[in-house]
């Protein structure tokens, strides 16, 4: 399985981005093989309207069934909760200390209330 | 005679767009049949100051796709064709986020499946109503709505019988105030003599030079702040056609919602003035481009 953390670089030990759809990477680790990937997502950091869905297609087509972010805004989380991707928010620290956290059962699985975006 | 229309737009807010198009109405109402059109549908205030009676309201609608999921096969064509991210397609899960949608109909179109048809969602309507002889239209955006040209587009396509028609625009230099300034015969730039006046005004200069439109520019509170607009202007010889004054006066009748042309008649001939140079440069224009 493919749990994806939004990141402020482009390592395991790059910083969290609390904004989920704006976030300049996404850091993808896959749980059967322990590899982690980086992917750029500088394209959704400028776009000026619908970056949380354009977001959710980049996770749909990345593969991923679980996301781990600071903040969700509404349209990122009803594409995703639509296509049936569990969202987990709250993280922080590193992308390694979220998986850590996500894995300990630490984090807040996001509902339609939390994804406001703020 | 044809009709005139004549864009009031700003660059900067609060600079007076309102103001000058009001009076600029009331004053050219006497000798002319003016409309005014307000298209700062985000935020229509020329009817403070008209108080027009309204007589008839109609709802804008915009054309949004409707996915047939039944016969969806979940390609992923529509998804990938719209530049505005207002259709998604997950797996098999087709999405669409109305709010978003340009209604330029490429999903439409690159269905393979023919799955996708139109519908219509409100986004916002028109008050049309008469201030005395001036007839008055004017666009009201639904709260939250993020797009206001269809609705603006709506707005100008609305007939009457003026021949003189003042579109009081939102400030800025983006799509609505581009959908506003569309087609006018000038555009009237309003500033106020103040570093962000100035700054605001060369983006909205710019483009209008890009739309190739003509424009003269008319400075308000023109005492208040420094002589940078001015050596601006003549610099890229831009015509000023007026000075508004900082007067307090005009401040305190603005804001009780009153006409300077009426509360202050002193200042009748200055709006009277601009009207004539505001008809002669659009007359001028028009025979430029003919």
């Amino acid at each position: 399985m493919k749990i994806l953390i939004s990141s402020q670089g482009n390592t395991p030990d790059s910083a969290v981005n609390p904004r989920f759809s704006r976030a300049p990477w996404f850091m993808v680790y896959d749980d059967a093989l322990q590899t982690w990937t980086a992917f750029d997502n500088s394209k959704g950091m400028d776009v000026s309207r619908g970056a949380g869905i354009q977001a959710a297609q980049t996770v749909s087509d990345l593969g991923a069934r679980v996301v781990i972010s600071g903040i969700m805004g509404p349209k990122a989380y009803k594409a995703m909760n639509a296509a049936g991707i569990q969202i987990y928010i709250g993280a922080s620290d590193t992308v390694r200390q979220a998986l850590e956290a996500y894995q300990n059962g630490k984090l807040t699985l996001a509902d339609e209330k939390s994804a406001s975006g703020v | 005679m044809s009709k005139i229309k004549i864009a009031i737009a700003s660059g900067k807010g609060g600079t007076g767009k309102t103001l000058v198009a009001v009076n600029l109405c009331r004053i050219a109402s006497e000798s002319h049949s003016v409309a005014y059109v307000d298209c700062d549908v985000e935020a229509p205030n020329g009817y403070i100051f008209l108080k027009p009676e309204f007589t008839e309201s109609l709802s804008v609608q915009q054309r949004i796709p409707l996915v047939d999921l039944n016969r969806c096969t979940g390609c992923g064509r529509c998804a990938a064709i719209c530049q505005f991210h207002a259709i998604l397609c997950l797996h098999k899960e087709v999405m669409v986020f109305p709010e978003l949608c340009h209604a330029c109909g490429g999903c439409m179109r690159v269905c393979p499946e023919n799955t996708i048809t139109e519908t219509g969602r409100v986004i916002g309507h028109i008050d049309i109503g008469k201030a005395d002889s001036i007839h008055f239209i004017q666009g009201v955006l639904n709260v939250g709505e993020p797009m206001a040209p269809p609705l603006i587009k709506a707005v100008k396509n609305v007939s009457h019988e003026a021949d003189l028609v003042i579109l009081d625009s939102s400030p800025g230099t983006s799509c609505p105030v581009v959908e506003t300034v569309r087609n006018s015969a000038l555009v009237v730039l309003v500033t106020d003599a103040t570093p962000f006046g100035l700054h605001d005004l060369k983006l909205a200069v710019e483009t209008l030079r890009i739309l190739k439109l003509p424009f003269v520019v008319v400075v308000n509170r023109a005492d208040a702040g420094d002589r940078e607009v001015f050596s601006y202007c003549s610099q890229e010889e831009i015509k000023i056609l007026a000075e508004i004054p900082d007067d307090r006066r005009i401040a305190e009748a603005y804001s009780r919602g009153e006409l300077i042309v009426e509360s202050i008649p002193s200042y009748r001939p200055l709006f009277a003035s601009l009207k004539d140079a505001i008809l002669r440069e659009a007359d001028l224009n028009s025979g430029r481009s003919k």
